[in-house]
């Protein structure tokens, strides 16, 4: 990513949180208004969102929606061109705020997994809590032992990624994120580089991990799943949030016409 | 944990095995190698295959060395039966002169040796530095960028006979205090400083080729742009690069030879004091020989390597 901040227009100037007390709590992440250009196409625009504790938020519709952007912004692996992003109250998007500090409380699983080759599955577990956060490396490891026993890959920790199978790989990737604790989870079309019989062992990491609370935002082409463990789904069209609800309100009754549209095509596929 | 236990079960899957197979965890019994023990008897399609190979291959075998025999006489009536060939072999084939030069240059060739290794670790430092300081992003480190660049493009144009010339003749005639005029050890910088540059964009290159998403990784997990370097890019950079790492070095390894110039006593100049006493050429071609045969070794060992990483990327392997 270049570190060249990007042009910004001034952003609202009204970061407070608009909840009055006695309302349920402060979202863990918060966009309003996020604009991105890669060129001259917009990506994103105008997008608002909002993360409860212990939610998990999904993003569906189609490719080159802007879902995979949404969470690179959200990241700070892309910069933004407008609107502002919070992560617990903190404004990410202030070309002051520490970005390194910021993705340390973010976790991220990526489509294509992104383990590191040269690296045993230990290892890249163990690499950011002892670099980033100055773990000792008995401690990190018998941490990272720990994911992996919960995950079903006890066993596996001296393995390099390329002896594993993909869903194996993409569940170190999901340890990986976890090991360093982090406050929200972001997961960019998890299963979608797996074959489908091993989708099952990767969906059912991420139903425990919303029974355990964690704070999640995916990214997904699997229909039926979001519509079991989301507490909100946001189908995206042309980089705009064009219909949110609870699943029960998107899947059930959407209320726009692109997205019935976007869903019977699903169905017709098969795929919810 | 509803995840299946089954494929995580599964212990020491052989170096056969690639990606596709290490899914499927039930009913394996022997690898691909070896005979499995399930009663197998080969069909007579199988025995007629293999009697028509191996036929193919006696015949190939026989071709082959057919015309090397006739490729190497040919070469040999084409060289003896050269006008010049009388007067050539006794100026550059003479048994005598060999047998002189030999432990000379063998001598000279201790010094092209250390040269080697001193000047190899330094182009290998040297060469990281200004690879690593051409990918460092950030205004402040404009001018070492442009440096490192400019060091590069003016390197690897200069001509290496050139660079020796300059630094092993022209520093000696600045006659500043302090700085040697060892040829030597100038001949040695002047080698370091042309292979650097090579190396460095042997280096970059290695940066450059691995793929963003790993930075992006590295980066997600809060690591910062320089850990990210260290732990994620070079070492995948760096293991990529080792096959045409230990080109430059074969390279390095005979252009030691050129330190001669400056009058160091390598293995071309113990060649060439005989040359100019005798004008006999026999010498160099004993000198070329011995550098030849030091190279090969390296060479076979390049090869080697390289060979082995192919077949790992082969077998799904992402180095």
């Amino acid at each position: 990513m270049s570190d060249a901040p990007a042009p910004r227009t001034p952003a609202p100037q009204t970061p407070a949180p608009r909840t009055p007390s006695g309302a349920p709590p402060a979202p863990v992440l918060r966009m309003e208004s996020v604009r991105k250009t890669f060129g001259g196409s917009v990506v994103l625009r105008d997008v608002d969102l909002e993360v409860a504790p212990h939610t998990v938020t999904a993003l569906i519709g189609a490719s080159g929606s802007g879902k995979s952007t949404l969470l690179r912004c959200a990241n700070l692996l892309e910069d933004i061109d407008d609107g502002a992003i919070w992560l617990d109250g903190e404004e990410i998007t202030d070309p002051r705020a520490d970005q390194d500090a910021v993705r340390r409380r973010i976790g991220v699983v990526f489509q294509a997994y992104n383990l590191f080759p040269h690296m045993t599955v230990l290892e890249n577990i163990t690499l950011a809590p002892r670099r980033v956060h100055g773990i000792a490396r008995a401690q990190a490891e018998k941490h990272a032992g720990e994911l992996l026993e919960r995950l079903g890959l006890a066993g596996k920790a001296g393995e390099y990624p390329d002896r594993l199978s993909g869903g194996q790989q993409q569940r170190v990737a999901i340890v990986r994120a976890l090991a360093v604790r982090p406050r929200l989870l972001l997961l960019d079309e998890i299963t979608a580089a797996l074959d489908p019989e091993l989708v099952g062992e990767v969906l059912n990491v991420v139903r425990d991990l919303k029974a355990d609370g964690m704070t999640m935002v995916l990214a997904t082409h699997e229909m039926g799943f979001a519509r079991e463990v989301a507490d909100q789904v946001c189908f995206l069209d042309g980089g705009v949030v064009l219909e949110r609800g609870t699943a029960e309100q998107l899947f059930g009754d959407p209320q726009q016409d692109r997205t019935r549209r976007f869903l019977r095509r699903i169905v017709e596929a098969g795929r919810l | 944990m509803t995840v299946t236990e089954d494929e995580s079960g599964r212990e020491g899957a052989d170096a056969e095995d690639n990606l596709d197979d290490a899914d499927d965890a039930d009913g394996r019994s022997g690898g691909a190698e070896g005979a499995p023990d399930d009663g197998y008897v080969p069909s007579q399609r199988r025995l007629e295959r293999e009697r028509y190979r191996r036929t193919r291959a006696r015949r190939a075998t026989a071709i082959a060395a057919l015309s090397t025999l006739v490729t190497g006489a040919v070469l040999y009536l084409v060289v003896v039966g050269a006008p010049g060939w009388p007067r050539a072999r006794e100026t550059f084939f003479d048994e005598q002169y060999a047998r002189e030069a030999f432990p000379k240059v063998l001598e000279g060739l201790w010094l092209n040796v250390r040269l080697l290794l001193v000047c190899g670790a330094a182009v290998l430092v040297l060469g990281m530095l200004i690879a690593v300081a051409r990918t460092l992003r950030g205004p402040v480190f404009f001018p070492l960028r442009a440096l490192a660049a400019a060091y590069t493009d003016f390197f690897r144009g200069l001509p290496l006979i050139i660079n020796l010339m300059i630094v092993v003749l022209g520093v000696p005639a600045l006659r500043l205090q302090g700085v040697t005029v060892d040829p030597v050890l100038l001949g040695g910088t002047a080698l370091t400083l042309t292979y650097s540059a090579y190396v460095a964009e042997v280096f970059r290159a290695g940066i450059e080729s691995v793929h963003p998403s790993q930075r992006a990784a590295a980066r997600s997990l809060g690591l910062n742009n320089r850990q990210a370097l260290r732990h994620v890019v070079l070492p995948q950079a760096v293991r990529r690069q080792v096959p045409p790492l230990l080109n430059d070095l074969v390279s390095l390894q005979k252009d030691t030879g050129l330190v001669s110039i400056g009058g160091a006593i390598d293995a071309v100049r113990a060649a060439d004091i005989i040359v100019g006493r005798s004008l006999n050429y026999t010498p160099y071609i004993v000198a070329g020989l011995v550098f030849v045969a030091l190279t090969i070794p390296m060479t076979r060992f390049t090869d080697w390597v390289t060979a082995r990483m192919d077949r790992q990327r082969a077998q799904g392997g992402t180095t």
